[in-house]
């Protein structure tokens, strides 16, 4: 696998969302729901400061824990809906207008097209993160807001993104449909996300095994401003156990067709 | 250039292709001829490596294609049915993202596309989007693509379909230029457009080669019977019968020509015997008034007809018949 092959392909897909409407939809769409998020979460950690401020009972708001951690907490739900709309042409589109034939009789290895879509769709997700970066700054002019806990959420966001993209990147692989390719990877991302239900029911060993597989636990540490190997682990062999079965079903794709 | 052995491809249980063999020198046009479904569109995927083949070897340039997959596809354009363009993408920057997976980049690929461009006739729209382009433009960029690493061997499926008459000309005198030095392989079921492009014609029917060879060779070969077409003024009794009492007359047919005012007459000689003057001799002694004679020779759509279908013996398969589509 080069570099320069899969940078070639990455580039061109990244291109290609900024070539049609899709980019500036979802980019205009996730910046108006965070937008109002943040607006909505900052009033309630105003209010709830002012009420600490007059009547000093209890424990008082803290910025990481009432404001930091619920913004991200929400911009990974709104990830999970939006992602698919931006996994969903990947593969899919290719193969509907046969464009697919030329990637694939084109001198680069398959794991550099694999990867290099996967690289678009997940630069794409970054460039979607950056717009919500005048959050974190506008509250660093009125207070002063841990940045290291800002960045940690910010990698372990970009790590689960990396989760979603890569199962969006298997399910556009198995199909020519797109509305099937992104139903595929709401429905998959969104189970792993509940899969931990389960555990409360399944033995003591089933639950530990349904428990580590749930994507969203291993964003806590993250949260809370901790570099947690183990998580980074977790997701970086969940991109690859999904990017590897896109290769393979790409792979038996050119066997069956 | 091109060296197929035995190759045959299965869907389940369809058979595809069936152990099929030929080689293509170096510089050929090679025309791949068939009706649908028999087998073009397979065999070049193969030749291209877009997909393996079931059992038996290709071997482009020297290599192999299943073991030698980016050697191959580093010297192979592949033109595919449907032309492989994305219609967001402007003209040069698609040929520039062609280039670029062929390792062509910087200065270097400015130049390849450049020159894909002109010899495409494709200057004048190369900062146009690829989804704003008529069909006969979009086939040219398809075309584009597949020449603009200067591939040693040109692999076009089914090159001027769903174009217009005229583009289908001016895309045919594009694959003529880029021949030269070029091996060229090109699948059609337009029988013409072999007649003008091609110095070799592969005619593949149900997955198995039915003949190959020059055009002319094969017309030749398939020329069993000797068919001579006769113009008479008047159609007079008996006129058939005398034809068909001629040594060495197998059949003669009969049809109204020039709306009714004249008759023609399409007499086929036995094993390809000299009846000409025999025939004439009869026209004229008998008063139809000769009017004129010709021998009839097999236009391609006969052959074509002749070696892809399986009809029962005596067939008409040489009866004469407008050369037009």
């Amino acid at each position: 696998m080069t570099l320069s092959n899969t940078l070639t392909i990455a580039k061109k897909d990244f291109k290609a969302y900024f070539s049609s409407p899709i980019a500036y939809i979802v980019m205009a769409v996730f910046s108006f729901i965070m937008g109002y998020m943040f607006f909505s979460i900052l009033n309630i950690y105003v209010m709830q400061s002012a009420q600490f401020e007059q009547f000093r009972m209890g424990k008082g708001p803290s910025l990481t824990e009432n404001l930091i951690r619920p913004i991200w907490g929400n911009m990974n739900v709104v990830l999970l809906f939006i992602i698919p709309f931006i996994t969903m042409r990947l593969f899919a589109e290719e193969k509907k207008n046969h464009t697919i034939e030329l990637l694939f009789t084109a001198p680069v290895r398959l794991s550099e097209i694999v990867f290099g879509k996967f690289l678009s769709a997940l630069g794409f997700v970054t460039v979607l993160l950056l717009l919500t970066l005048p959050y974190p700054l506008t509250l660093s002019i009125a207070t002063k807001p841990d940045w290291g806990v800002i960045w940690m959420c910010y990698l372990g966001t970009v790590l689960m993104a990396g989760v979603y993209v890569s199962v969006g990147t298997l399910c556009s692989s198995l199909t020519e449909n797109q509305i099937i390719a992104g139903a595929l990877t709401f429905g998959a991302v969104l189970f792993f996300w509940i899969i931990k239900w389960a555990a409360y029911n399944a033995g003591a060993t089933w639950g530990e095994i349904l428990g580590y597989l749930s994507i969203i636990d291993h964003f806590e540490d993250f949260s809370r401003g901790v570099f947690s190997t183990k998580d980074f682990v977790f997701y970086l062999s969940a991109v690859g156990m999904w990017l590897f079965l896109a290769y393979k079903a790409l792979e038996s794709y050119t066997w069956r067709s | 250039m091109i060296e197929v052995q035995k190759l045959s491809k299965f869907y389940g249980q369809r058979k595809a292709i069936d152990e099929i063999s030929f080689t293509v020198e170096k510089g050929e046009v090679l025309g791949f001829l068939g009706p649908n479904g028999a087998g073009k569109t397979t065999t070049m995927k193969i030749l291209t490596c877009f997909m393996p083949a079931s059992s038996g070897t290709a071997r482009v340039a020297g290599f192999d294609v299943f073991e030698q997959p980016l050697e191959v596809k580093r010297r192979v354009g592949y033109l595919p049915e449907t032309p492989p363009v994305y219609n967001d993408m402007i003209v040069a920057d698609f040929l520039a993202f062609k280039a670029a997976l062929h390792g062509i980049k910087g200065p270097d690929a400015k130049k390849a596309v450049g020159s894909a461009l002109e010899n495409c006739g494709l200057s004048q729209v190369g900062k146009r989007l690829i989804g704003n382009l008529s069909k006969g433009y979009q086939q040219r960029v398809g075309i584009a693509q597949a020449i603009v690493h200067n591939p040693q061997v040109l692999i076009l499926d089914e090159p001027t379909i769903g174009l217009d008459p005229k583009q289908i000309i001016e895309i045919r005198g594009l694959i003529k230029s880029l021949a030269g030095e070029r091996t060229v392989v090109l699948s059609t079921h337009i029988l013409p457009e072999v007649q003008t492009t091609c110095s070799r014609v592969l005619i593949i029917n149900e997955g198995k080669i039915v003949a190959s060879n020059t055009l002319e060779a094969i017309s030749a070969q398939l020329r069993k019977g000797n068919v001579i077409s006769l113009l008479v003024k008047n159609n007079v009794t008996g006129l058939m019968g005398k034809l068909r009492s001629v040594n060495g007359v197998a059949n003669v047919t009969e049809e109204p020509a020039d709306g009714g005012a004249a008759a023609r007459f399409v007499v086929t000689a036995a094993n390809g015997g000299e009846i000409r003057d025999a025939v004439s001799e009869i026209a004229v002694t008998s008063g139809a008034g000769l009017l004129e004679i010709k021998r009839e020779s097999l236009s391609l759509e006969e052959v074509f007809l002749k070696l892809t279908t399986v009809e029962p013996s005596g067939s008409q398969a040489g009866e004469p018949s407008g050369g037009a589509l």
